[in-house]
C-alpha cells in the first residue's frame, strides 16, 4: 500500500472511514524515514516513539468517531519550533544538547489538531541560509537530485514531504525560507501575513520579518494546514487578534475575474530565461481560465537584498545576544572569566554564517552607523511596501518566478555571501511589507539531464491567505506539476 | 567600503565572538563585500520617508493586566543550564 501518495486530504478521509489506522500510517512513514532520510539528512531528530504515542491516541479519537481533518495524519516540524522534551537544535553547535521546556504554539496547535509528530527537520542553523547548507548537522540533499540543495532554510522540511517521508511539514520563512525550498523541491509552500501565525516558541532570527508557516503537496493540504496553526496568541505581542478564515471552503473561489498583476521587476536581468518561461506559461494558463493580466511595476523592490541584509542581521544580532553560555545552550571549556565564557561560548557555539550575520547586525547598528544603514533601510522598506500597497489597489495578486534559478549544486555558492543572498531576490520584498505569499509548482527545467522544478511565487495584500490558496487550488486543478514525485520516491 | 581588520576586531569584541586568527581574513573579506553591496541603499531617495516601525501599519502594542500568569518553572528550565547551584545559574567569578 503506498499509504504515502495520498495527500493529507486524502489520508484524513482514509482514517475516518477506517480503511487505515493512524499507526498504520505513523509505522509506514517511519518505515521511508529510516531507509531514506539519513540519505538526504532530512531531519535532525526522528521522534518514533512520540508518533507511535500519538497515533495510538489519535486512533482513539478516530475509534469514537471523532476528530477534526488533521486527526492522526504524521507531521514534521522545522527544528526551530520549541517541542516539549524533545531536543531543539535550530541546526546550531549552540543548542545541540537543548531540550525545549515548553511547546511553540504552532506546536501545541498541530498537536491539540490530532496530528502525529514524526520528528524534527534539519535546517540552516538559526533559519540563516538559502541551500541548507550552514547546518551544524550537515546539509540537506535535494530529493529531485542528490548533488543539489533543496533551498533553505526549510530545506529538512521541504526535502522531508517532497520526498514522501512526511505527508506535510512546518517552515518559517524570514526572507523566503518556506517558498525558495518549495520552489526547489515541487512543493506547495505558504508564508502567511506577518501576525497571522505565533511566533511564540519559534526561535527568533529577526523578529519584524519571521512568520511560520507550511510546506505541502497541494494548495488544499497547505489550507487545512495553516488554519490548524493560525490565529491570535496572547504569548506572541505581534499576534493580530482577527478571525481565521475557513481556508478550506473558500478554496472553491474561481479564477474568473482575479485580477493578476506580473511584476515588471521580476522579469529581467538575473532570472533563468528557461524559469522565465515556464512561469509566464502559468501566468498565461491563469489568464485562459479566466483571470485578468496587468503588468504592474514595483520601482522600490530591486532594493529589497540590500534592505533585508540591513534589517535582518540588525535584529539577529540582538535576537541572539540571548546565547550567552551562562543559562543555556553550548558553553566553552574552563572559562578563564566571562568575556572569555561570552566570546568563546559564542565563538564555538555559532557557524560561520550565524557570526557573520551577527557582526553586520552589531556595525549596522553601531554608533555612528545607525543612521546611515538601519534606519535608511527602514524607510526604504516603507517604500517598498508603499509599492506593493500602490499594486493592490489595482490587482489582487502580484506573481513571479519564486527563486531567479532551479536547485544549484551543492558547494556551487558557499564561497561569496552575496551570491546566496540573491537567491532570495523575489522572495524578500514580501517579508518586508509583512505581505501573505506562495509558491507553487508550475513545471520543471531540464539540467545535466536532471528535471529539476520551478515555482511561482504568489503575494497578495494583507490577510489575503484565502485568495491566494484558492488560485493556486485552482491552478492545481489545471496543472499536475504538483503531482509529480521525485525517482525513488513514488 | 572596505573595513579594516582592526575595525572587525572592535565589531567581532562588541559582539562577544571570538575570531580565530586564521578566520580573522575570511570576516575581513565578506563583511566589507557585505557592508559594500548594502551601501547602495544610499542612493535611495527616501526624503522624509516615516521608517518603517511595523510591517502592519495599523497595529498597537497590546496591553494585559499586570497580573501573574506564568508558573515558577525555573527547576524544569535550568535542567538546560550548564552548571546550577541552589537555583542558581553559576558563570566564573566577575568580582575579584
Amino acid at each position: 500500500m503506498s499509504l504515502h501518495t495520498l495527500t493529507v486530504a486524502e489520508l484524513a478521509a482514509g482514517l475516518k472511514a477506517h480503511r487505515y489506522s493512524s499507526l498504520d500510517l505513523t509505522l509506514h512513514f517511519l518505515g521511508r524515514i529510516e531507509r531514506l532520510a539519513p540519505a538526504l539528512n532530512a531531519f535532525v531528530t526522528v521522534t518514533a516513539d512520540r508518533a507511535l504515542a500519538d497515533a495510538r491516541a489519535a486512533d482513539a479519537i478516530l475509534a469514537r468517531g471523532e476528530g477534526g481533518p488533521l486527526t492522526g495524519v504524521p507531521i514534521a516540524h522545522k527544528d526551530i519550533f520549541c517541542t516539549d522534551g524533545i531536543l531543539t537544535t535550530c541546526s546550531s553547535k549552540m543548542l545541540s544538547n537543548f531540550v525545549a521546556p515548553y511547546d511553540a504554539t504552532v506546536v501545541e496547535r498541530w498537536k491539540a489538531a490530532g496530528t502525529v509528530l514524526l520528528g524534527k527537520t534539519n535546517m540552516d542553523e538559526f533559519a540563516m541560509g538559502s541551500s541548507n547548507e550552514t547546518s551544524f548537522y550537515g546539509p540537506v540533499k535535494n530529493p529531485w537530485d542528490d548533488t543539489r540543495v533543496p533551498g533553505g532554510s526549510s530545506g529538512g522540511s521541504a526535502a522531508a514531504v517532497a520526498a514522501r517521508l512526511a505527508p506535510a511539514a512546518s517552515g518559517t520563512d524570514t526572507g523566503g525560507s518556506i517558498r525558495q525550498p518549495a520552489a526547489l523541491t515541487n512543493l506547495t509552500g505558504i508564508k502567511p501575513t506577518y501576525g497571522r501565525v505565533s511566533r511564540y516558541g519559534m526561535i527568533a532570527f529577526a523578529s519584524s520579518l519571521d512568520q511560520a508557516g507550511v510546506l505541502a503537496r497541494s494548495a488544499e493540504d497547505a489550507a487545512l494546514l495553516l488554519a490548524a496553526m493560525a490565529g491570535f496568541d496572547p504569548r506572541d505581542s505581534t499576534s493580530v487578534d482577527s478571525r481565521v478564515p475557513d481556508y478550506a471552503a473558500e478554496l472553491a473561489q474561481p479564477l474568473k475575474g482575479v485580477r493578476v498583476g506580473i511584476i515588471r521587476e521580476f522579469f529581467g536581468e538575473g532570472l533563468d530565461p528557461a524559469v522565465g518561461a515556464l512561469v509566464q506559461g502559468a501566468i498565461e494558463a491563469l489568464r485562459a481560465a479566466g483571470a485578468t493580466l496587468k503588468e504592474v511595476s514595483l520601482p522600490a523592490l530591486p532594493l529589497s537584498v540590500p534592505t533585508y541584509y540591513v534589517v535582518a542581521p540588525a535584529e539577529c544580532s540582538s535576537n541572539l545576544s540571548r546565547f550567552d553560555g551562562a543559562r543555556f545552550g553550548h558553553r566553552c571549556d574552563s572559562p578563564r572569566d566571562l568575556l572569555d565564557l561570552y566570546k568563546r561560548s559564542r565563538g564555538e557555539g555559532f557557524g560561520a554564517e550565524v557570526k557573520r550575520r551577527i557582526m553586520t547586525g552589531t556595525y549596522v547598528l553601531s554608533a555612528g552607523y545607525y543612521d546611515a544603514y538601519y534606519l535608511k533601510a527602514q524607510q526604504v522598506r516603507q517604500l517598498i511596501a508603499a509599492d506593493f500597497a500602490r499594486a493592490f489597489g489595482d490587482v489582487d495578486v502580484v506573481v513571479g518566478p519564486t527563486s531567479p534559478t532551479a536547485a544549484f549544486g551543492l558547494g556551487a555558492k558557499t564561497s561569496d555571501p552575496i551570491t546566496m543572498y540573491l537567491n532570495d531576490i523575489y522572495t524578500i520584498g514580501a517579508n518586508l511589507a509583512g505581505l501573505p505569499a506562495i509558491s507553487i509548482p508550475c513545471g520543471f527545467v531540464q539540467e545535466g539531464g536532471r528535471d529539476l522544478p520551478v515555482g511561482l511565487q504568489l503575494v497578495g495584500p494583507h490577510f489575503s491567505e484565502s485568495r491566494l490558496l484558492a488560485v493556486s487550488h485552482q491552478y492545481q486543478q489545471l496543472t499536475d506539476w504538483h503531482r509529480r514525485v521525485p525517482d525513488g520516491y513514488a | 567600503m572596505s573595513l579594516t581588520r582592526a575595525q572587525v576586531e572592535g565589531i567581532a569584541h562588541l559582539a562577544r565572538l571570538e575570531i580565530t586568527e586564521e578566520q580573522m581574513p575570511v570576516y575581513v573579506d565578506s563583511l566589507s563585500r557585505i557592508i559594500d553591496f548594502v551601501e547602495q541603499l544610499a542612493a535611495a531617495d527616501t526624503g522624509t520617508v516615516e521608517p518603517m516601525a511595523h510591517p502592519l501599519a495599523d497595529q498597537v502594542q497590546r496591553l494585559r493586566p499586570d497580573e501573574v500568569t506564568e508558573a515558577d518553572r525555573h527547576e524544569k528550565y535550568q535542567q538546560n543550564a550548564p552548571a546550577v547551584a541552589a537555583g542558581l545559574y553559576l558563570v566564573p567569578k566577575v568580582i575579584e
